[in-house]
């Protein structure tokens, strides 16, 4: 019985669950069975992957031990750019492919800023956040410029069948989620994340290349923020240049709420899920409960508080509670 | 037999202006016990630095084994069979003692560049085995490391070291911060290297520390090595009045 408690004190992404489930209940009966229901199941499914992947590529860099405030622009750069090199005649998946290496790159820039100069990832990022989203605007000279009618959407944002409640996109989210899940559970690479983040002088004493891991997560990071970008043009069918604003601050609060620690080391892409899919619930369930959308972030704002609190409650818990079979 | 594990000729160092090692010759042969005491500054962690593989010096030579080697990095340092367990302690807490024995060595199902899938199972297996080894009693390899105390995390450190069949063992400052009890731990381990066969050099403030578990003092002042003779033959006092 203690153990089983233990373990559940130590997974503060099942006590997100555990929220979740209560949250969908009082929002089901709120809102007179609308919230799932087929048609409005639907319209979430649509939104969920590409904040999600926001969230599991910022789950991963702050496991490492880093932060990216960068992720919403990226995520409005990364189609912006697409849309801009499509139009200068390139085929789309050279476009893409050019789209995400510039995703790339700025993690790149990123990661060798914020270690080179040994300043906080939260300062690099935060002028990368201007920074990239003026070159959105920039590029794309004020006026969002058309997407070509003959885009193969069917392979990211088109429903999966005729009728079916998920699109394509849901289906890279999960490939995509269980991907980097095995990359941290199973790998060495996963095995290096996580001694990098969770102490930084421990890892490199035993050799770790701890600034190469972390340049691979700030570019991991934003690769993801630029394709879920994509998936949201995609979806859209036109490249605005302010999607994505407040983003970043979702993507942490997702991933705080679903656990990750903020000093690194600790997280995981199932908390990272959780939390958006805790954040897309009250968006989702306030308005259809008919209460005044701007308490929407009131409520993601409480509960990213909450969170925190109860995620160190819970593993001072666990602490406490010592399963030692012989000293 | 007669061909010291490790030989240091002439080293220098010298950080921005200041010289931190003058001229140091240290020669330890196998299964010596070193205490290497010293005041802050005195260069103790220049030289343990060097030879863990984080500094390179500026002049002189490392041999191992009678070989000369170039020490780049820790992995370097690993690699020739010098392994360091800091003060901080080389633990990541919030990992399993699992994860924890195999960083940077993990053993590999299958692997392209360096990176792959990591034998989980065997990784259990032999942390178990290398656990019970130094003689310490843990109830899973699944345990944080942040759960355990201090004179255990620095048992698992020897651990690993041993289990990497680590030839020289460095301790810097291992039992900084430690309670008497988990002190005694440590002293314990150190004393039990040479029953394995390794090489240990013991850094320590603490004079007690150093006589119980060593066989021979070295003492650093300014840069220099100022003294050294086997723990037979001189005492805390005269070791005192040097410093």
């Amino acid at each position: 019985m203690k153990r089983f408690l233990k373990i559940y004190l130590d997974k503060p992404e099942l006590a997100g669950l555990a929220l979740l489930i209560v949250l969908v209940l009082v929002f089901q009966a709120k809102s007179n069975g609308i919230l799932l229901s087929f048609e409005n199941l639907r319209g979430v499914m649509g939104l969920l992957p590409e904040m999600a992947l926001v969230a599991i590529g910022v789950t991963l860099l702050m496991i490492c031990g880093e932060f990216d405030l960068s992720v919403g622009s990226v995520f409005a750069l990364m189609p912006m750019s697409m849309a801009v090199i499509l139009n200068s005649g390139v085929p789309f998946t050279v476009a893409v492919l050019l789209g995400l290496m510039i995703c790339g790159a700025i993690g790149f820039i990123n990661g060798y800023v914020t270690l080179q100069f040994s300043i906080p990832s939260f300062i690099t990022t935060l002028g990368m956040l201007f920074i990239a989203r003026s070159l959105t605007i920039v590029i794309s000279g004020g006026f969002p410029p058309l997407l070509p009618p003959d885009l193969p959407t069917w392979l990211f944002t088109d429903y999966i069948w005729q009728g079916s409640p998920f699109r394509m996109s849901f289906l890279w989210f999960v490939i995509i989620a269980a991907l980097v899940a095995a990359l941290l559970s199973l790998t060495n690479f996963g095995n290096w994340i996580r001694a990098t983040g969770g102490f930084n002088e421990a890892a490199a004493s035993m050799g770790i290349p701890v600034k190469r891991v972390k340049i691979v997560c700030f570019m991991l990071c934003s690769v993801l923020a630029g394709f879920a970008g994509l998936l949201q043009v995609l979806r859209l069918g036109s490249p605005l240049p302010s999607i994505g604003e407040g983003l970043e601050l979702q993507a942490v609060a997702a991933a705080v709420i679903g656990g990750t620690a903020l000093a690194g080391g600790i997280g995981t892409v199932f908390g990272a899920i959780i939390g958006t899919l805790l954040i897309r619930t009250i968006d989702n369930g306030l308005v259809l409960s008919r209460v005044d959308a701007n308490w929407f972030k009131f409520a993601i704002g409480v509960l990213t508080m909450f969170a925190v609190i109860a995620n160190a409650w819970m593993g001072k818990m666990s602490r406490k509670i010592k399963v030692e079979a012989h000293k | 037999m007669n061909t010291p594990i490790i030989e240091c000729r002439n080293l220098q160092k010298w950080y921005s202006g200041v010289h931190a090692l003058r001229n140091v010759d240290l020669t330890i042969h196998r299964g010596e016990t070193v205490g290497l005491v010293g005041d802050n500054g005195a260069g103790k962690s220049t030289l343990i630095k060097i030879l863990s593989g984080v500094h390179h010096q500026d002049s002189g030579d490392v041999l191992i084994e009678g070989r000369k080697v170039d020490l780049r990095s820790p992995k370097d340092a690993m690699r020739h069979g010098l392994e360091t367990i800091y003060q901080y302690n080389s633990m990541v807490p919030s990992m399993s003692i699992a994860r924890n024995l195999f960083i940077g060595r993990e053993p590999m199902k299958w692997s392209v560049f360096g990176v792959g899938i990591m034998d989980q199972k065997r990784m259990r297996a032999e942390s178990i085995q290398a656990i019970a080894d130094v003689d310490l009693h843990l109830r899973s390899p699944d345990a944080l490391v942040g759960e355990l105390s201090g004179g255990q995390r620095q048992g698992v450190a020897i651990a690993r070291a041993m289990h990497f069949k680590s030839k020289v063992l460095i301790l810097d400052e291992p039992t900084n911060h430690l309670s008497v009890k988990e002190t005694d731990k440590v002293i314990g381990f150190v004393r039990g290297l040479k029953a394995q066969g390794l090489t240990g050099i013991f850094i320590s403030h603490n004079m007690q520390h150093i006589f119980q578990s060593c066989d021979r003092i070295v003492a650093m002042a300014r840069g220099e090595i100022v003294f050294d003779k086997p723990t037979a033959d001189t005492s805390i006092d005269e070791v005192h009045a040097l410093l």
